[in-house]
């Protein structure tokens, strides 16, 4: 294994980028300065504000199975996304240099057939994609897929696993001199010696899950391959980030959270025989701005009761419930009744995962008993992702972000707007102005490629893929 | 000066065109070509201010090409009127991916999206999908498969699905999501089901134009009322017209027929004949000059509904027919006019059908 230093030395400077989830109770549709959620407008709005304010990526989420409530499409949720690369295909010819991330799972995809669309977004959008690698591992979204549900829940991160392996081999199976510089290969009708002959690997893995035999038939993008982001918190998946990502989309944005997350994944990149610095790390986060710290409290007040009204209070629980509870007053305590199922279900949507129901719903009864917590004032607490928020004035929360550079507590921030189009305003024209003052937001984009934006090397070739066969 | 019923006649008559973009790079022929584009969007932008109504990306497995259906969606947002069609296999790719990712298409170019269903037999395909080949008449089986789930799941949100009720807190109305519940039929090669709804509401266009090679639609292939073109292959120009009436008769008249040609064309001071060098495709190739092309073309537009121009060099052909070809076969009225911020299915003559799950009594669940 390679000796690498274990010191850590903090950049000093953050990124920023923008995670458009597509489906969330985040985004406030109610309000009138609200706009569409699937419009063409609304992707082109928001990235190429994020471009103006030197953003390093725009994100989209996945989710290939619309989430349910008690048995039917779930009706209070904002809903309806576009297919990510179809987007950051089209997002690619409206935008220079942001980075275009698609999240996109290692279970429904087939490893050569993906591989083979992300590198046409890296190319196409020159060097410029992300792959968001997550693990969506339940029969519930297998239903919408010719594998159906076949992952047991502790096979996940081995498949996965297996699968950018095979996906690196592919882009990594293109020697450098494939095309001729002088520019003689590669016109049209000569196909047959473009790439030259033995210049490209064929790619062979047969595995559990799958059997893949690819001649791979792109060139390497400026980038050589897309930048991949992993998302998933479990020790398996911080293992899985450690040895495979550039980049671990984290769900820990509070400082001393951070910090902790941060010692964590350097002790497991080190265990990779990565230095420690390999994996940089973003966590998921929104962002309430104001001219002053007063303005901000009210308005994240506001953005509170948009994002979670009485409906959506009773909704919530019910997930956890797994009954209607229609009858119970939003602004009376939580219901003392059982939930309906007492072992939680992976077929159910979004709020059942990992906790048993009975257990969880006591547990919640008595933390809302001690605070005082009306269902409604509860469910606002607990599922408004408080604890991802920075709510303050524009140089609060500058001198706050300022902390984290300085002491290397993350590389950035993957901002969830709450509102659509323009949730991205008051951050590009007043908080990146801010963050540039303190010297610790970029001035300007440096390079042409997400990677080099990002300050990520580029990869070794064959550094970490599977045995190729020439 | 014309009557109205005149100018009726000849818009009855007036087919469209569309261009294979081939050649504009990112498709295994760009890269160091001396003739190719500075860029895809150049490309595209060329074929639609030359007034083609269609530009059509292939995707078979080739070397350095990119993906079809995202060049289609990188030219959405930088055209406005010609319609973006890619071909998207329907074999060895996953129904429920190729349904959104084709009604992705159709929001990022306001409506202008089209499918060419391509089931084509590709053993290396297979192979890196670690599936069985499929040959055959298995193939249109896949194919049929495919277009039936896509078409299902376009249609499993109703058109006004989306309510944003402040009153009761709904974004969606849930009465109006429909589960598809596709199960492939009895004999059908590798089973497979697909339960919905779709993930992105009903495409901007309701149904996308779907189009696909005459050969595996019919009886015991794609039935043809799964289809709304397609494209009729001849061995030379003068078989072309006597198959496009052929297919007509098998298919009768709801399907649009496009005719598929070959163009070489005198040019840069190269007669054709010498520029005809290029690999045998398959479809008839008219060799020759832009004012003989425009004699072809004009009958044949009459007889077809549109034809489809695979030029032997993107840029050296467009030049031509842009200059020469296109302004004359408007003159003659032998154009349709390109629809200003219309759909595809404005140009296909196709009005914008209602859900097949729209119905008062329906619920989520049937
Ligand atoms: C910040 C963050 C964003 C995520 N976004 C997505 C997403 O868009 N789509 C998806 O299917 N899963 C998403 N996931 C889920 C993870 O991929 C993973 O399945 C989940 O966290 C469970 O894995 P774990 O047990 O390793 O945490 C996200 C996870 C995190 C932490």
């Amino acid at each position: 294994m390679p000796q690498h230093s274990s010191a850590f030395t903090p950049s000093g400077t953050l990124q920023l980028g923008v995670f458009f989830q597509g489906v969330n109770s985040g985004t406030i549709w109610k309000a009138a300065e609200s706009g569409s959620q699937t419009d063409f407008e609304s992707f082109r709005r928001i990235a190429q504000t994020a471009e103006r304010g030197l953003f390093a990526a725009f994100f989209l989420g996945e989710g290939l199975r619309l989430r349910e409530h008690l048995g039917r499409p779930h009706a209070l949720d904002v809903v309806g996304r576009p297919d990510a690369q179809t987007m950051l295909a089209a997002l690619a010819s409206v935008t220079t240099h942001i980075g275009l991330a698609a999240t996109q799972n290692t279970t429904y995809n087939d490893p050569a057939d993906l591989a083979h669309r992300l590198s046409s977004l890296d190319l196409i959008s020159g060097g410029r994609a992300a792959w968001n690698m997550v693990t969506t591992d339940n029969a519930w979204t297998g239903e919408n897929f010719r594998r159906g549900g076949y992952l047991d829940h502790a096979d996940r991160y081995v498949h996965a696993e297996a699968f950018v392996r095979t996906a690196k081999a592919i882009w990594d199976s293109w020697a450098p001199d494939a095309i001729a510089s002088d520019g003689t290969a590669g016109t049209a009708g000569t196909a047959g010696n473009w790439p030259a002959d033995g210049a490209v690997r064929r790619v062979h893995h047969e595995g559990q899950h799958y059997t893949v035999d690819y001649t791979p038939r792109l060139p390497r993008s400026p980038q050589h391959h897309p930048v991949l982001f992993q998302a998933g918190d479990s020790p398996a998946g911080r293992d899985f980030a450690a040895r495979q990502a550039d980049v671990i989309f984290s769900a820990h944005p509070q400082f001393d959270a951070a910090v902790a997350f941060r010692a964590d994944i350097i002790e497991r990149t080190l265990r990779a025989g990565r230095p420690a610095d390999a994996v940089k790390i973003m966590p998921a986060s929104e962002f309430i701005l104001a001219p002053t710290s007063a303005e901000a409290a009210e308005k994240k007040a506001w953005v509170r009761e948009l994002q979670i009204g009485p409906q959506q209070a009773i909704a919530y629980l019910e997930q956890f419930w797994g009954r209607q509870l229609d009858g119970w007053d939003p602004d009376g305590p939580l219901p003392d009744i059982d939930p309906a199922v007492e072992e939680t279900s992976e077929t159910r949507g979004s709020g059942f995962h990992g906790a048993k129901a009975g257990e969880l719903t006591a547990q919640w009864r008595q933390e809302a008993a001690e605070k005082g917590q009306s269902i409604l004032e509860f469910v606002r607490a607990k599922a408004a992702r408080s604890d991802a928020s920075f709510v303050g004035s524009y140089s609060e929360v500058a001198d706050t972000l300022a902390d984290y550079a300085r002491v290397g507590a993350v590389d950035g921030f993957n901002i969830s707007p709450w509102l659509i189009p323009t949730g991205l305003d008051d951050i590009v024209n007043h908080l990146v102005p801010e963050l540039q003052e303190r010297g610790v937001y970029p001035t300007q984009y440096r390079g042409t490629t997400l990677r080099e934006n990002l300050g990520l090397a580029v990869p070794d070739r064959a550094a970490a893929g599977e045995p190729a066969i020439r | 000066m014309s009557t109205i019923d005149d100018r009726t006649a000849t818009a009855a008559r007036a087919g469209f065109l569309a261009i294979e973009l081939d050649g504009a790079g990112w498709d295994g022929t760009g890269f160091g070509s001396p003739d190719g584009f500075a860029s895809l969007a150049e490309a595209v932008l060329a074929a639609e201010s030359a007034g083609f109504h269609v530009a059509t990306f292939a995707d078979s497995p080739r070397a350095g090409r990119v993906n079809a259906l995202q060049r289609a969606a990188y030219a959405g947002p930088v055209t406005r009127t010609i319609a973006l069609v890619p071909e998207v296999d329907t074999v060895y790719t996953e129904p429920f991916h190729v349904s959104t990712q084709l009604a992705s298409l159709d929001y990022v170019s306001g409506g202008r999206a089209g499918w060419i269903a391509t089931a084509a037999e590709f053993p290396e395909t297979a192979a890196a999908v670690g599936r069985e080949n499929v040959s055959g008449t298995a193939l249109a089986q896949e194919a049929a498969a495919s277009i039936e789930v896509s078409r299902r799941l376009w249609d499993s949100w109703e058109d006004d699905a989306v309510i944003r009720d402040v009153a009761t807190g709904r974004y969606i109305d849930a009465d109006k999501l429909h589960y598809v519940d596709y199960k492939t039929p009895e004999g059908f090669g590798a089973p497979y089901s697909v339960k919905g709804p779709s993930i992105i509401p009903r495409p901007l266009q309701g149904q996308l134009p779907i189009l696909a090679p005459a050969s595996i639609v019919g009886t015991g292939q794609v039935p043809a009322d799964a289809v709304d073109a397609v494209l009729v292959t001849a061995p030379t120009p003068e078989l072309l017209t006597a198959e496009i009436r052929d297919v007509r008769h098998r298919l009768g008249a709801a399907v649009a027929i496009v005719g598929e040609l070959d163009v070489v064309l005198d040019a840069r001071g190269q007669a054709a004949v010498e520029r005809a060098t290029g690999p045998v495709s398959g479809r008839a190739r008219y060799v020759g000059s832009a004012a003989d092309l425009v004699d072809f073309l004009e009958p044949l537009l009459a007889e077809a509904d549109g034809v489809r121009l695979h030029p032997a060099s993107l840029a050296v052909e467009l030049d031509e027919l842009a200059r020469w070809v296109l302004p004359e076969l408007r003159r003659r009225g032998a154009l349709r006019a390109p629809v200003q911020d219309g759909t595809f299915r404005d140009l296909l003559g196709l009005p914008r059908p209602a859900s097949r799950y729209a119905h008062p009594s329906t619920t989520a669940g049937n």
